[in-house]
This record gives C-alpha cells, sequence and structure tokens, in this order.
C-alpha cells in the first residue's frame, strides 16, 4: 500500500495537469458554476479576445444574487434586469445551460449544484462566489474564483493553483440537543479567528462530523471561507452516496454503485497526515450568536458580548460594538430584534426550514419584527409547501418567498434598514451586509425562529417546543 | 495586462484589521455588467455618508491623500466575498500597490490578475509607514529589485512568488499563457474519457 493520504491530496492528484517546483500547479476543472454579479465581464473578455467556452457541458448557470423574492414578473431595477439579461445572452451565445429566474432547477447556486447532483465527491469545483466551499460537505475540492478566474476557466476548463496545506478540524464528542450544525461552525470560527484557515483545505473530521446529515455538513463546509480558508471538506462516506443516489445528474444501477465505490475510496486513509490539526469539543458548544461585524465575533447565547478592554485588538471591539450599538458585558439575551432572516446558502434548505417550523408552529411573530422565509430553491419551496411548512410560517406572520440569496445580501429590495437589526440564518454580518447601516446577528434557522417569537434572543434548548 | 515595473506615489494609511470586500465595494454597485467605472464606490459608506456628503474622519478624504496610490491596509485585507469589484474599485480609483501585513486569499489573487501589486509586510514595518504616512510619505516600489524605498532612504525588500513576480513585470495575460498547455490539457480530458 501506498503512503496514506488525506482526501483532498487524492483529489489534488487526480487533477494536476501540470505541476513544476515552485509554481502553480494547473489543475483540471470538473464544474463550473456560474452566476449573474460575477460573470458578465468574463464571458464579455471571452468575446473580446474571440474565445469560446472549452467545456459547456462542464458549466452550468443560475440567476440567484439579484433575483427578487416577490413580484418577479414585475422587475424595476433596471441594472439587475440588465445583469440577467446579460447572463441570459451569454448562456445562449455560448452554449451554457441555464435555470433563469423561472426554471425549476432555480436556486442559490450552493443549493442547486447538489440539489441536482452536479455535486459529487471527488470533483473539482469552482465559481466565482466565496461560498463554493459548500460543496466540500461531499468530499469535493470546491472553491471560490475571482471574475478574471472565472473567464480562465470558462476558456480552458482549467486553473492555476498553488497547492493549500492541509488543516484537520477534529471535532471531538457529539453536539447536544438543541445545539445545530451551524452553532458549531460558528464556535469554530469564533474559537479560532477568521483567519486561521487563510492557506488550507479544512478537513472536518470526528464523530461529531460522520453524524452530521449532508445538509448539515453543507452548513459547516460553507463557512470555511470565514475562517479564510481556501476550501472546507468532509471525507466522503455512506451518507454521502445516499443523499446522491437518484438525483438528476448521477447515473443509475451498476453505474451508480461503481461510482459510489470510488466515491467511498476518496475518503481519507487511516494515518494520513495534516499540516495542522486544531481539536474542539462540541459537548462544550451552545447555540451561538455573534455579536459583531466579522462572523469570528460570536459568543454562546448565555454569554454577553465581550469588554473592551480585556480583547485582544481593542479597537475592533469598540469600534464592532459601536457599530451594532451595543454595550460592552451586554447580556445577548438582553439584544432585542426587529427582522428575522431565515435563508442563504447557509442554512435555507428543507431541514432547516423544518426546524424553524418546529419552532413557530402555532405562534406568533412579535408585534414589529419583520420576519421573511427565503427557500434556497424552487425544488426547497415545493418541497416545504407540500408538507405545509409555508402555512405554519404564515400563521405565524412570517412571509413566505420565493428562493433566492435575498436578504444574506440585499442586492434585490430584500434590505434591513439602516439602523435595523437582524436574526439572520446567513453567514456575514459584515458592516452594512444586509443594507447600509443594517445590524446583523448570525444563528441557526432554531435560534431565528425563537428570536422571532420572543423578540429578543432566547436559548432555544429552553424555549417550548424545543425538537426532540 | 499593463507590465509592471516600478511605482512611486503617496502612501494612504488605513488602519484596520480585517477589511471586507462588501467595505471596499458595497454589493448595490455590483449590478454593473462593466469591468470599469468601480472607482468612484469605493469605500463607499465609509468615504459618503447617508446624503452623499464626504465624511471628514475617514482617512482617504483627507486632502493630503487625495493623489494617493499606495495603500497601507491591516491584517487578512480583502476577507469575505470573492467579488473582482474591489480589485477594479481600488485600480479604478488609483492604487497601484497595497501593503499589508497579509491578504485574504481570493482577494490577492485577483489583485494580481488586475496589475496591482499586493506586498505582504510584517506588521511591525507596515505600523511604521501607517504612523509616517500621517505627516506625508512618499514610497518608491521597485518590482525587479524587490525593494521599497522610504522619504527618507531607508530601504525595504518585499518578497513576492517568482512566478507572480515574472507575470507582472512582463504584464502577461493568464489565458494567452494557458492556452500553451492546450495539448496537455487535451492529453488529460483524453486520458479520463
Ligand atoms: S446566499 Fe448569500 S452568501 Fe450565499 S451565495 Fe447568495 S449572497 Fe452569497
Amino acid at each position: 500500500m501506498g503512503k496514506a493520504l488525506t482526501a483532498f491530496e487524492k483529489i489534488w492528484n487526480k487533477h494536476v495537469i501540470k505541476e513544476e517546483e515552485g509554481k502553480p500547479a494547473l489543475l483540471y476543472i470538473d464544474q463550473h458554476l456560474v452566476h449573474e454579479v460575477t460573470s458578465p465581464q468574463a464571458f464579455e473578455g471571452l468575446r473580446l479576445n474571440g474565445r469560446k467556452v472549452r467545456r459547456p457541458d462542464l458549466t452550468f448557470a443560475t440567476m440567484d444574487h439579484n433575483v427578487p423574492t416577490i413580484n418577479r414578473e414585475n422587475m424595476k431595477d433596471e441594472i439587475s434586469i440588465k445583469q440577467m439579461e446579460a447572463l441570459k445572452k451569454n448562456c445562449a451565445d455560448f452554449g451554457v445551460k441555464l435555470a433563469d429566474m423561472y426554471h425549476p432547477d432555480q436556486g442559490i447556486v450552493h443549493i442547486i449544484g447538489p440539489q441536482l447532483g452536479l455535486t459529487q465527491p471527488g470533483k473539482t469545483i469552482v465559481c466565482g462566489d466565496s461560498h463554493t466551499s459548500t460543496h466540500g460537505a461531499f468530499g469535493a475540492f470546491a472553491f471560490g474564483i475571482g471574475t478574471s478566474e472565472v473567464e480562465h476557466v470558462l476558456a480552458t476548463q482549467t486553473i492555476w493553483q498553488d497547492k493549500p496545506k492541509t488543516l484537520n478540524v477534529q471535532v471531538v464528542g457529539e453536539l447536544g440537543v438543541g445545539v445545530t450544525a451551524k452553532d458549531l461552525i460558528l464556535a469554530i470560527i469564533a474559537k479560532f479567528g477568521v483567519r486561521f484557515g487563510t492557506g488550507y483545505v479544512m478537513e472536518y473530521t470526528g464523530e461529531a462530523i460522520r453524524n452530521l446529515t449532508m445538509e448539515e455538513r453543507m452548513t459547516i463546509c460553507n463557512m470555511s471561507i470565514e475562517a479564510g480558508a481556501r476550501a472546507g471538506l468532509i471525507s466522503p462516506d455512506e451518507t454521502t452516496v445516499e443523499f446522491l443516489r437518484g438525483r438528476e445528474m448521477v447515473p443509475e444501477g451498476e453505474a451508480f454503485e461503481a461510482l459510489a465505490e470510488d466515491w467511498l475510496a476518496l475518503a481519507t486513509d487511516e494515518g494520513a497526515e495534516y499540516d495542522h490539526t486544531v481539536t474542539i469539543y462540541a459537548d462544550e458548544i451552545e447555540p451561538q450568536v455573534t455579536w459583531g461585524t466579522n462572523p469570528g465575533m460570536g459568543v454562546p447565547v448565555s454569554a454577553s458580548t465581550p469588554t473592551i478592554a480585556d480583547a485582544e485588538y481593542p479597537d475592533e471591539v469598540k469600534r464592532a460594538l459601536e457599530y451594532m450599538d451595543l454595550e460592552e458585558n451586554q447580556p445577548i439575551t438582553s439584544i432585542h430584534v426587529d427582522h428575522v432572516f431565515i435563508g442563504s446558502c447557509t442554512n435555507s434548505r428543507l431541514s432547516d426550514l423544518k426546524k424553524a417550523s418546529k419552532i413557530v408552529e402555532g405562534k406568533k411573530v412579535k408585534e414589529g419584527i419583520k420576519a421573511i422565509v427565503v427557500p434556497g430553491s424552487f425544488l426547497v419551496k415545493q418541497q416545504a409547501e407540500e408538507i405545509g411548512l409555508d402555512k405554519i410560517f404564515i400563521e405565524a406572520g412570517f412571509e413566505w418567498r420565493n428562493s433566492g440569496c435575498s436578504m444574506c445580501l440585499g442586492m434585490n429590495d430584500d434590505i434591513v434598514p439602516s439602523g435595523g437589526r437582524c436574526a439572520s440564518t446567513s453567514n456575514r454580518n459584515f458592516e452594512g451586509r444586509q443594507g447600509n447601516g443594517a445590524r446583523t446577528h448570525l444563528v441557526s434557522p432554531e435560534m431565528a425562529a425563537a428570536a422571532a417569537i420572543e423578540g429578543h434572543f432566547v436559548d432555544v434548548r429552553q424555549f417550548v417546543g424545543v425538537p426532540s | 495586462m499593463e507590465p509592471f515595473k516600478e511605482h512611486k506615489g503617496i502612501a494612504a494609511p488605513l488602519n484596520r484589521g480585517n477589511v471586507d470586500t462588501d467595505q471596499i465595494i458595497p454589493k448595490q454597485f455590483l449590478k454593473r455588467i462593466e469591468r470599469t467605472g468601480f472607482g468612484e464606490f469605493l469605500f463607499f459608506h465609509w468615504r459618503f455618508d447617508d446624503d452623499g456628503n464626504l465624511r471628514d474622519d475617514f482617512v482617504l478624504n483627507q486632502p493630503k491623500y487625495e493623489n494617493a496610490t499606495i495603500l497601507l491596509a491591516g491584517d487578512n485585507f480583502g476577507c469575505g466575498s470573492s467579488r473582482e469589484h474591489a480589485p477594479w474599485a481600488l485600480e479604478d480609483y488609483g492604487f497601484k500597490v497595497i501593503i499589508a501585513p497579509d491578504f485574504a486569499d481570493i482577494f490577492y489573487n485577483n489583485s494580481l490578475k488586475n496589475g496591482i501589486l499586493v506586498i505582504k509586510m510584517n506588521e511591525e514595518q507596515v505600523q511604521q509607514w501607517m504612523k509616517k504616512a500621517e505627516q506625508g510619505l512618499t514610497l518608491d516600489v521597485d518590482l525587479e529589485k524587490q525593494e521599497i524605498t522610504d522619504t527618507d532612504g531607508t530601504v525595504v525588500s518585499f518578497d513576492i512568488p517568482a512566478y507572480h513576480k515574472e507575470k507582472l513585470l512582463n504584464g502577461w495575460d493568464d489565458i494567452a499563457l494557458t492556452l500553451l498547455e492546450e495539448d496537455a490539457i487535451q492529453a488529460f480530458e483524453e486520458k479520463r474519457a
């Protein structure tokens, strides 16, 4: 037997076209996902140079960032319309498959890739979007790229990459009841910071990870980029295989079984070495809430905002508290919100909506709170409606929308107003992310749902109706 | 891309850590389908108040930095979203060089692809220059020699991967270079098919 390898190393080795000492390697890309915001200049570049899309068959496009979640037929934003028209034209001109606003496969790019089965173990996957790390949940090497690189991949189906180092994020023990995958990843980033992953592919390992569903694993890998990582990854196992079985873009029958065998062989070998390992204890983790302006500024719900003087970077903490309009040492449960957003590529899958619905069922959203649910894709919306989740949310006082990125970044009309405060299931709490002057607290779907009912953050584990 | 050999210019200090690309160019400006014209929206909510007036307290609004072409930045500069609109905005605004203790991965790559020289420099040195820049600091950046010369003549050397250096010096277009590997790419595809 050869040297024990990590899953990442196996995938890397299978995709190197050319590698020279001291230079980035030329990697082959198996799947390129495209959306309307980061692609127009790339297609324009191809046109200007008379180049084609080398492998339209390995390219798939959708519209998600700009799309309205209500009144799709009546869009008013001229520039948004122009951007979506541009994608339509580009896809038609270059022969790329597109799930546009009205297509049944439409949704947030990181939701539909896995949903269609385009995302598979062992693939190299890129997209002009940093949350491409989501797809690593399947044991793929998936990472975000800039627009110049989008153009490069369109033209050549390859990318130049420095080989990242490997980081083992070892999760020991089990998550407690009412503690979710979102809490785990927020706790990891709070503990190790927003840049500890820089230059690494982070592989999440341990019992707690193995017990997660694919949707939960996607939540974890999605936020790897918030730790600065090049990519996040979880070794494929039976859970991965079963999730993909029967999906539109995977083969059937024996061909599938053969493929599944290859996938399972990609898992990190016993005894493989990582460049670095960090450890976190799952049973110590509580539901998390961010209080500041980057995803690492988070604490357990039972805690308070930090003391400025005790902070490693007091200026940053002070600035963040000012922007968030919070005091130091302020209990998290005393923070009142006026907006609740359940959605985004982190937490808008069917299981997320199910869990949130359990919390709000039979209750009412606190007066004065605007609460919206934005399913991650058309299909998620449809499946949720089939089991009546829409009714539960609407009866509780939530708005039930069409799929898209929505209030995660507020490129459409779904914006938190200046000075507004939002409990959000998304992934970034940067200044102005959800709207100029808006304040964002990142939480799990359950915690967001509970905040909608109570009007302020509460420990969802003590909340009546906690899912058993 | 224009070759980058040497650049001399005024340095402006932006002394904040973890500046994310949402701050560098807010989302409402990402809807354009052109590559140019993003400079006026750079650091939009830091530069302008809600009524569109310049904020006096933001460093780049000070007259002495009006013609700055070198940005001294904090750690992990350019984190968050992969939007290449961030380097487009910085470049369009007039920045040719960015010096920081460290950069976020995607931003670093995106900048180089647009001919912006991004230099990783130890924190102490960056802080020292930030202090000096408050009084006025001109830096002369020589990519060929990998040296930065201060107003008072001090010379500091910097690291940059040889591969990036060569590309910047020659202004090479990535895609054209890769297309030279066509045979290898084709062979790879055939082998896997
Ligand atoms: S949901 Fe938010 S984070 Fe995810 S792709 Fe859309 S804008 Fe980006």
